[in-house]
């Protein structure tokens, strides 16, 4: 008899406070399991931001730190560029990152800050009980546009993932979900590659992945399930939109493709300084 | 056909149905005959004998309620 799935040591033993049905839990588990997977779990530095997984330091089993909404891109600089050997990350939601943040995360990426940010797309400002976002859909109904998002008045959704790949400094930016099992482990395929690209520092890195508010939304966990993959999908097409031609070996050492020629952290092309 | 074993950590379960959907063999259940610590009615597997191992419910759970076994 072998164990084919059980709980990660990358997870504490304390029960997550999310809603029945929440992605954060799903997407919580797969960063555990990557720290896991690359015993990172002692030296991995988490920034967690502001949103319903304001105290997912709580839950990730490594050391984390708690930044201020918005702020947790330039929490996460100043860790990395003191502690250079550890893998630093941010979990940020679409409110904290889009909304209040923005500034940091454009400046990160541009500065191409060897940092991983996992950046949780729910399109709406959860934890506060369902406000409109940068990122909610148009005709999306939410506490704030309660007739639905109209641009006329609200303005456009932000496509973080295509306007942030854009900037020479992001090295890898992926959009993934995780409504089903195939989905599940692309996304932390992923998130492992996002791994991997700070490890041979190769520049910023992100891992945006959709996921359901099923109490926001107003929906049954599975509804909510289906209403992203019928509605989010469209407006926030999954796949790589910076750095899809990045290679790594079998140990994760970087072997080929295309990364940010300059920045503070970064390499040479085809050339990783150690 | 690989055989697998469930196990629930049952009071985790926040009856959010998500495994019941993901199981290919259709044998998870909401127990509406029963509540958790938390109030909510647990996924349990109502036909153990044909469950494959292959861990779509675990993977799908937010919660992480299930652990996995095949033989
Ligand atoms: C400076 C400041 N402004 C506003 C808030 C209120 N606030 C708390 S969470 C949040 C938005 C969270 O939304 P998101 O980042 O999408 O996270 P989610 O809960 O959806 O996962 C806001 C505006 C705050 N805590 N601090
Ligand atoms: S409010 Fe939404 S994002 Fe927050 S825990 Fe509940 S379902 Fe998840
Ligand atoms: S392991 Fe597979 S077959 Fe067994 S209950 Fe889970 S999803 Fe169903
Ligand atoms: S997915 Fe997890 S929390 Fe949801 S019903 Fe199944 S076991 Fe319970
Ligand atoms: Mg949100």
């Amino acid at each position: 008899m072998a164990v084919v799935f059980e709980p990660t040591k990358g997870l504490t033993d304390k029960p997550f406070h999310y809603c029945p049905g929440c992605c954060h839990g799903i997407i919580h588990r797969l960063v555990a399991e990557t720290l896991v997977d690359n015993d990172a779990l002692e030296t991995a530095v988490g920034v967690a931001s502001v949103g319903c997984t304001y105290n997912s330091y709580e839950y990730i089993a490594c050391d984390m730190v708690q930044a201020a909404h918005g702020r947790a891109p330039a929490v996460a600089t100043g860790i990395k560029r003191n502690l250079k050997d550890s893998f630093v990350f941010t979990y940020q939601g679409d409110g904290d990152l889009a909304s209040i943040g923005t500034a940091e995360i454009v400046h990160a990426a541009a500065r191409s800050e060897n940092i991983t940010v996992i950046f949780v797309n729910n399109a709406v400002y959860g934890m506060t009980s369902g406000q409109m976002a940068p990122t909610t859909l148009v005709g999306q109904v939410t506490t704030t546009s309660p007739w639905g998002r109209d641009p006329s008045y609200q303005g456009y959704p932000i496509n973080v993932s295509e306007f942030l790949s854009n900037l020479a400094g992001a090295a890898y930016v992926e959009r993934v979900c995780v409504t089903d099992y195939k989905n599940i482990q692309n996304a932390k395929r992923a998130i492992q590659k996002a791994f991997n690209v700070q490890k041979n520092k190769l520049g910023f890195s992100l891992v945006e992945v959709l996921s359901t508010c099923p109490t926001n939304w107003g929906k049954e966990p599975l509804a909510a399930m289906d209403w992203l993959k019928e509605n989010m999908e469209k407006q926030y097409p999954l796949g790589c939109y910076k750095g899809a031609d990045i290679t790594f070996d079998a140990d994760g050492k970087y072997v080929s493709g295309a990364i940010p020629a300059t920045s503070n952290n970064c390499v040479n092309v085809g050339e990783v300084k150690k | 056909m690989a055989k697998g074993k469930l196990t629930f950590n049952e009071n985790l379960c926040k009856g959010c149905g998500l495994c019941v959907a993901a199981c290919p063999k259709k044998i998870l259940e909401l127990d509406k005959t029963r509540l958790n610590s938390k109030g909510y009615h647990p996924a349990t597997c109502v036909n153990p004998d044909e469950c494959i191992g292959c861990a779509f419910c675990a993977t799908q759970c937010p919660d992480v309620v299930i652990t996995v076994e095949r033989f």
